[in-house]
């Protein structure tokens, strides 16, 4: 589902000064997979997700989403992709202040007017059940909940637009090695259970073992990309 | 996104911040409070001015001795300073003008009353006994001046009510009693229904006595302050207006018109005036009133402005999530409209208590009228977009990627 062919990001600081984020990336990803993107701080990772999940174009290159050419839309075409197709966990939790889980979670299907407002509720609370967050939480407000339950409430706004694609940038780079794993296994849980095709970005090999396949990048390139023949797996 | 998920929005965005929403709303509040306000304040002056000018009587005439001065309220110091008008002109007006209904020459002054020990400083009127025809002047209790009062050069008087309650206290009969006017004494024979109305030279503080007896103890001299005519119908009026002045310009000998020892004008010159007067007073009140809007429109520009500066992130979140440029833009728009609209509401309702007050307290006759309702309204929600735009379109406008870097 996703084809990226030789993908630039160049950047442009100031008027003389360039930098060049993404050096010509090619990789494909298919439906159902579990892939990590790897690399140290700075190598150009979230720049990365950012084409992936349509929130920025390439400044050279090809990036097909389901055998679309996404580099050339416009802004508000790449707004209604992200709104049908994609699911982002943010590094940071992101969560809107003083707003409930509930009203949370429901966020990214008020800009989808062909969702009834029952059925709304109905999908929020399926997504935070598979996000594994107690019921008992689901009328707090999100400056109530510990760390751990925000990401879990921002991995079930993910899911709830029901995505093909669900990317995650450092989903545990808060969170303490207990929790941490706890998160990685509901997105193995995700992918194994739901089929829902994962890309998570870390620049932990701990963490990056989780997924079925390892894409190293470094400077821009890509270095390794290679099946993980020991994934670890969750104990919960 | 459906009206209510917008409404639902706003509401939650709006309620965050309480005490900010609820300072950026009073500016809109104070603003349209004090247009509601200002507003009803001159149409209600412009209300009792016209009242009052109608109380004096109808399709009335006013001939006044002293240079013509243009439409406008005399200066009551021009008065009797110049001695033009006579008896015989009233009369030859009541003879010789078509469309004349009545004829009412009067003299006035300003004497010093007493009576049982309280004393007053008043107006004197002399007048004759078509008088309360033609200035719409109506009886209370006993007579007023007759035609044997005028012959007979009779010391009565006919008292206003103010002035009635300012020499026997307020409500008693003073029929029968005696009054010194200028050391003279005059018997009261009647008293005048109360015309309301304030300032602007009070109706109702008044003395009427005999022309005759006015002009011969008080003024010593045959002159005339004023001739009031009244014509038969509105339509004759400036016909009438026009054949008085050519007979008053023949009776006293004056070729150049510009050069009339009289002045002359009607109801509705006055009306025209005064109504011009109470305009520009309504436009200035308005205006101040109208300044004090854009102040708290500009105040919602900046809160606005805070707004979206604090909440990027939530932007950049609302996009990453799938929301458009312009689901962005309305909600922000919204947030801005929504803030104006409650407070226009707020503006209305306490405008229209402070009119009421006014009114409560007898200051003045204020008139809370449904266009400058619809104005405010309009106003506050075109506030609202006005300087909701700019922001809204900043938010808008916003990347989403470094719009959730922001730190
Ligand atoms: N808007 C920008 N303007 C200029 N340079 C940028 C911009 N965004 C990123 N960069 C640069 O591009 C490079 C890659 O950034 P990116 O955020 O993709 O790194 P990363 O791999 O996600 O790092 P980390 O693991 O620390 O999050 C960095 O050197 C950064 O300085
Ligand atoms: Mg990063």
């Amino acid at each position: 589902m996703i084809d990226v062919q030789n993908v630039e990001k160049t950047y442009q600081a100031g008027t003389t000064m360039a930098f060049r984020a993404l050096k010509g990336v090619s990789f494909t990803i298919q439906d159902g997979e579990f892939v990590a993107i790897m690399g140290p701080s700075g190598s150009g990772k979230s720049t990365l997700m950012h084409i992936l999940g349509a929130l920025d174009t390439p400044t050279g290159g090809k990036y097909l989403l389901d055998g679309k050419d996404v580099s050339t839309l416009s802004d508000d075409e790449l707004a209604d992709i992200r709104k049908n197709k994609i699911g982002f966990v943010f590094q940071s939790f992101n969560l809107l202040p003083r707003t409930t889980v509930l009203r949370n979670v429901m966020l990214p299907l008020i800009y989808d007017d062909q969702i009834p407002a029952e059925e709304r509720e109905r999908r929020a609370k399926g997504s935070l059940h598979a996000a594994g967050l107690d019921e008992g939480h689901y009328a707090n407000l999100s400056n109530q909940l510990s760390g751990g339950q925000i990401q879990r409430v921002a991995i079930a706004r993910a899911l709830v637009n029901d995505p093909s694609l669900i990317l995650a940038d450092e989903p545990t780079g808060n969170l303490d090695t207990k929790t941490g794993e706890i998160v990685l296994g509901t997105f193995q849980r995700l992918n194994k259970e739901y089929g829902r095709t994962i890309v998570l970005i870390t620049h932990e090999r701990d963490v990056a073992e989780y997924a079925q396949r390892i894409i190293y990048i470094r400077d821009g390139l890509v270095l390794e990309d290679s099946k993980n023949h020991k994934q670890r797996t969750s104990i919960s | 996104m459906t009206t209510l998920d917008m409404l639902q929005e706003t509401y939650a965005a709006l309620s965050a911040n309480k005490v900010r929403t609820g300072l950026t709303m009073l500016g809109i509040v104070i603003g349209i409070s004090s247009v509601i306000a200002m507003i009803s304040i001159g149409q209600g002056a412009q209300n009792s001015i016209q009242q009052s000018i109608q109380s004096i009587g109808s399709n009335l005439i006013l001939i006044q001795p002293g240079a013509q001065r243009g439409p406008g309220f005399q200066v009551s110091s021009g008065r009797g300073s110049a001695r033009s008008l006579t008896q015989a002109d009233a009369d030859a007006i009541a003879q010789s003008v078509p469309g004349v209904a009545a004829v009412a020459p009067e003299v006035d002054g300003r004497y010093q009353v007493n009576a049982r020990g309280t004393n007053t400083n008043t107006s004197v009127i002399g007048v004759d006994p078509n008088y309360p025809t033609v200035r719409n002047v109506e009886i209370d209790t006993g007579n007023f001046i007759t035609t044997q009062n005028l012959t007979g050069l009779s010391k009565v008087a006919v008292l206003g009510p103010t002035t009635r309650d300012d020499l026997f206290g307020a409500g008693a009969d003073p029929i029968g009693q005696t009054i010194r006017i200028n050391n003279i004494d005059f018997t009261v024979i009647g008293v005048t229904v109360a015309k309301g109305g304030t300032g602007f030279g009070s109706q109702d503080d008044r003395i009427y006595i005999p022309l005759t007896t006015a002009q011969r103890y008080l003024a010593g001299n045959q002159y005339l302050s004023t001739i009031s005519v009244q014509a038969q119908d509105t339509s004759v009026m400036t016909a009438v207006q026009q054949q008085i002045t050519t007979l008053l310009l023949q009776r006293h000998a004056i070729a150049d018109p510009t050069l009339a020892d009289f002045s002359i004008m009607n109801q509705s010159d006055i009306v025209a005036t005064a109504s011009n007067v109470t305009g520009t007073l309504t436009i200035l009140l308005g205006a101040v009133a109208g300044i004090s809007l854009i102040v708290g429109g500009i105040g919602i520009m900046n809160m606005m402005l805070t707004t979206v500066t604090e909440r990027t992130r939530e932007i950049g979140l609302r996009k990453a999530v799938g929301a458009k440029r312009k689901d962005i833009n309305t909600q922000f728009l919204m947030e801005a409209v929504m803030l104006t609209f409650t407070g226009g509401a707020l503006g209305i309702a306490l405008g229209w208590s402070i009119s009421f007050l006014i009114q409560y307290f007898g200051v003045l006759q204020t008139q809370v009228s449904l266009p400058s309702i619809l104005l405010a309204f309009g106003v506050s929600a075109a506030i609202g977009i006005v300087f909701g735009y700019y922001p809204a379109r900043r938010a808008a406008g916003l990347n989403p990627i470094e719009a959730l870097r922001y730190e």
